[in-house]
């Protein structure tokens, strides 16, 4: 690690020359525009989200949790989507370091991706999620849930659900900004407030959304999320280096918590 | 007739299978070093992400992911190369395509880059084959 250290700090030192004595390089836009995007890298998990959060002071985590939402859901839309929402708590849970809301929320997380017919591998995740709380294995835990929202997509793309898979990852990013807005609004922080700035990862979702098959998309709540991200986005898009104002955290955490409202209750899902 | 052009079809099926096993192979291989290189900084304090980027690299040939990072967290983007890549980069664009100071460790087909963006938002890794001839590699990253 020392030669890394040492390495890295003649590179940076060369770095900074370059950039006294030159205008560091740029990349024109239409080469940006090619840029891979892919969901095992371009979207954040909510442990990255929850981490940067973290950074001003520790926020009551375990006054974020909700309800137990209903295990019943027959759309698999929405049990995706509600899942995604899930894979977050779980996240939320090992910030609090709650082993019993751990248990809780992984027993949660097996329900519902049973109910898609992905769960061979998950049952042996919920046994280490489980272990992991009792031993206090932090670290490890968060690790595993990353692992698990993994499994589930991975075993989804090999069941012919690859246009779920965008759907778990919209429940888990909804829920993770509902979460942080409403612990910026009772905590505020200017620093903390820069985390909601994600116009590309909005767009990006939404790209991904209209690229879901033609019956997906004529769902009534997949239609539902596609209308609402758009007013979300605009709510998300604040200026490079303008931190939102609590005014500004209000609105996104007010979009977002209505969207959950409808990933959870909505009803008139085929 | 039809069992006639299976039979002969069988090769090639079989040929292609093994290819693309390879083809995986190497990929598997490529984040095995890519891990190690990020297995550094777990030491740090720096948590691995599951998810990674694998794919080909040709000489002086950017290849460009997007990101979405945020504002307070410390990153560090690592890739492994394999044989017949010699010597690889990686560096970080903003959403601008500005290229932001990093830190950096290089070591021939082993690389990384590190910053603590001041904005949230998309940036953008480049990883280039500097010496040596295509192949493949992996891009992992840690964040704290």
């Amino acid at each position: 690690m020392n030669s890394f250290v040492r390495l890295g700090a003649i590179t940076l030192l060369i770095g900074c020359c370059a950039v006294i004595g030159a205008a560091p390089p740029r990349l024109p836009p239409d080469q940006l525009a090619k840029a891979i995007r892919n969901e095992a890298i371009s979207i954040p998990t909510p442990g990255e989200l929850f981490a940067a959060l973290e950074k001003p002071g520790k926020p009551n985590w375990s006054g974020q949790y909700r309800a137990p939402i209903p295990m019943t859901y027959r759309n698999r839309a929405q049990i995706a989507l509600n899942l995604g929402g899930l894979i977050c708590d779980g996240f939320i849970a090992v910030e609090a370091k709650d082993s019993q809301q751990v248990k809780n929320t992984g027993s949660d997380i097996i329900k519902l991706a049973k109910a898609l017919g992905v769960s061979e591998n998950l049952l042996r995740r919920g046994n280490s999620l489980n272990e992991f709380a009792e031993n206090d294995e932090w670290d490890a835990l968060q690790e595993e849930l990353e692992a698990t929202q993994n499994e589930v997509k991975s075993s989804m793309q090999t069941h012919s659900d690859q246009d779920l898979v965008i759907l778990l990852s919209v429940g888990g990013w909804v829920r993770g900004t509902q979460v942080v807005s409403a612990a910026i609004m009772q905590n505020y922080d200017e620093r903390s407030a820069k985390v909601l700035r994600q116009p590309a990862l909005v767009s990006f979702i939404q790209t991904k959304l209209n690229e879901v098959s033609p019956e997906l998309s004529a769902e009534p709540l997949v239609k539902d999320v596609k209308e609402k991200l758009i007013g979300v986005e605009k709510l998300v898009s604040f200026p490079l280096g303008k931190s939102p104002s609590v005014e500004d955290v209000r609105k996104v955490n007010d979009a977002v918590g209505k969207m959950m409202e409808t990933i959870q209750n909505k009803t008139d899902a085929k | 007739m039809k069992w006639r052009l299976a039979i002969w079809l069988l090769p090639i099926f079989f040929a292609g299978s093994v290819l693309a096993q390879s083809e995986t192979d190497r990929e598997v291989n490529a984040r095995k070093i890519a891990l190690e290189v990020a297995g550094a900084f777990t030491n740090d304090g720096f948590k691995m992400r599951d998810g990674h980027w694998c794919g080909r690299l040709k000489p002086h040939d950017l290849a460009l992911v997007a990101v979405n990072l945020y504002a307070g967290n410390q990153y560090w983007f690592s890739i492994g190369a394999l044989e017949p890549a010699k010597k690889v980069a990686v560096n970080v664009y903003d959403e601008t395509g500005k290229q932001v100071v990093t830190e950096s460790y290089s070591d021939g087909e082993k690389a990384a880059a590190g910053f603590s963006p001041s904005s949230s938002g998309q940036y953008f890794v480049s990883v280039d084959l500097l010496e040596g001839a295509e192949s493949n590699f992996c891009l992992v990253y840690s964040y704290k």
